[in-house]
């Protein structure tokens, strides 16, 4: 059963420890959990492996934790805003696994969902197939890919009511609700906490069986990495 | 006279049929959506996790919340919806595209395509390019004819890592139009040359053999 801590350091207590796997939910800064984000960086913890889309950008989003060299590992499908990731990967300092962005979401909903593999086309005749299984269905070659089982994974939300069932808003959903199924222990980092009722059953985008934790983050920077606009006409 | 960025565009534009659904790849294919033909209704995907993906917002009403996959500020349409991008991959690798538009480095003459990396340089990852083009159900190249170097990118084999083996429909280029028929050894054929641009040129200009 979900329970709400006074704030990341609170609800990480105990969970944390150094080579770990964290999944993250967010793409690019869209949908990230800020405020766990600083709560791990904040622990010390180190030799992580993070399994998120992308790696934040230098001193945000997951960028603070490659500044603080407490990771050890990437799993991603696109690193491109990072300039510390850059050094420290050329410098083989930092292992970076590229997983195709539907893998690895798929890795993480099969985890979630207690599936240990599945075939995919994504990848065949590409260097991402290269060690892997290959079977053919029906005249078409697929590849085995893994799921994921994190050791935490952290998520953020819009709402969420005191039994942990959470309300994602447009595109800051991404891989939140994938994610949240994939870890032991799953915290969320939501906006509002609303009273028990108040969200419609009916649309609930990551029912509270996923969510051990929850924290309150209202204030969170919310940062936008490629803002685009047009004229009025 | 070779076709202008945006010609190309225009051009690519003439694939989109009504009532598709499309995902426009970053860069040169995001401009494909400026010149969809009056009377077509298409909705684009954005693969972070929407359909019905509308126009940049008005300064002052960016929305952190609501980005596309190249992490552009967007809108929403009435017809929108959002979910989750487990749920946005299984409709592109479940064929639920009708077409997928994307840049390229190389493209083969059996539809290989190379879009994601160059060895002894930093990679930056796939994204979502490798999903895309093995889901999509139809998958139009818009790319330079020639490289920076002046060498060819429609090649008899490309000599980058492959995004995806043998799933290209058409290429677009600032010279010609190819297509092929099927993607099971129908070779890539000559359909259209810029207006100026002779059909020689375009063979002095490709390494990739084709139908003319």
């Amino acid at each position: 059963m979900a329970r709400l801590y006074p704030d990341a350091a609170a609800a990480l207590d105990g969970l944390l420890f150094d080579g770990m796997t964290i999944a993250a939910g967010g793409f690019g800064l869209c949908g990230i959990p800020e405020k766990l984000i600083a709560g791990i960086a904040a622990s010390g913890v180190k030799d992580l492996t993070i399994v998120s889309n992308n790696a934040g950008v230098d001193g945000f989003g997951l960028g603070v934790l490659l500044h603080s060299r407490q990771v050890r590992k990437m799993i991603s499908s696109y690193v491109g805003e990072n300039k510390e990731f850059e050094r420290q990967y050329l410098s083989g300092e930092l292992e970076l696994e590229f997983a195709p962005q539907g893998t690895l979401a798929e890795r993480l909903r099969a985890g979630g969902a207690g599936i240990p593999g599945f075939y995919t086309k994504t990848g065949v005749g590409t260097l991402i197939a290269e060690g892997k299984e290959h079977k053919d269905f029906d005249g078409e070659t697929y590849i085995l890919e893994r799921g994921i089982v994190a050791d935490l994974a952290i998520v953020h939300a819009w709402r969420a009511d005191p039994y942990g069932n959470l309300v994602y808003r447009k595109t800051a959903r991404n891989f939140n609700p994938n994610a949240a199924t994939a870890g032991r222990v799953t915290v969320a980092e939501v906006e509002e906490m609303v009273q028990p009722g108040t969200l419609d059953p009916d649309a609930i985008h990551t029912p509270g069986v996923y969510i051990q934790r929850m924290i309150v983050a209202a204030d969170n920077e919310k940062r936008i990495e490629n803002r685009t606009v047009r004229e009025r006409i | 006279m070779a076709w202008t960025r945006d010609q190309m565009a225009a051009r690519a534009a003439q694939e989109l049929h009504d009532g598709f659904y499309v995902n426009l790849g970053i860069g040169m294919p995001t401009l494909v959506a400026n010149h969809v033909a009056e009377g077509i209704d298409i909705t684009l995907q954005s693969e972070n996790g929407m359909l019905g993906m509308g126009p940049f917002p008005y300064a002052g009403e960016e929305d952190p919340d609501l980005i596309n996959a190249g992490k552009q500020t967007i809108t929403e349409l009435r017809r929108t919806s959002y979910f989750s991008s487990a749920d946005s991959f299984a409709m592109i690798r479940g064929g639920h595209m009708d077409l997928s538009i994307l840049g390229a480095m190389e493209v083969a003459q059996n539809g290989d395509i190379a879009n994601w990396m160059v060895p002894g340089k930093l990679v930056k990852g796939m994204g979502g390019a490798m999903d895309l083009v093995a889901g999509a159900r139809r998958i139009v190249v818009l790319m330079e004819h020639v490289d920076k170097a002046g060498g060819a990118k429609f090649k008899a084999a490309c000599s980058l890592p492959l995004t995806g083996a043998g799933v290209v429909d058409v290429i677009i280029t600032d010279l010609a139009v190819f297509e092929r028929a099927d993607r099971k050894g129908a070779p890539f054929r000559l359909i259209e040359t810029a207006p100026g641009v002779s059909a020689d040129e375009v063979r002095a200009k490709t390494e990739a053999a084709y139908e003319a």
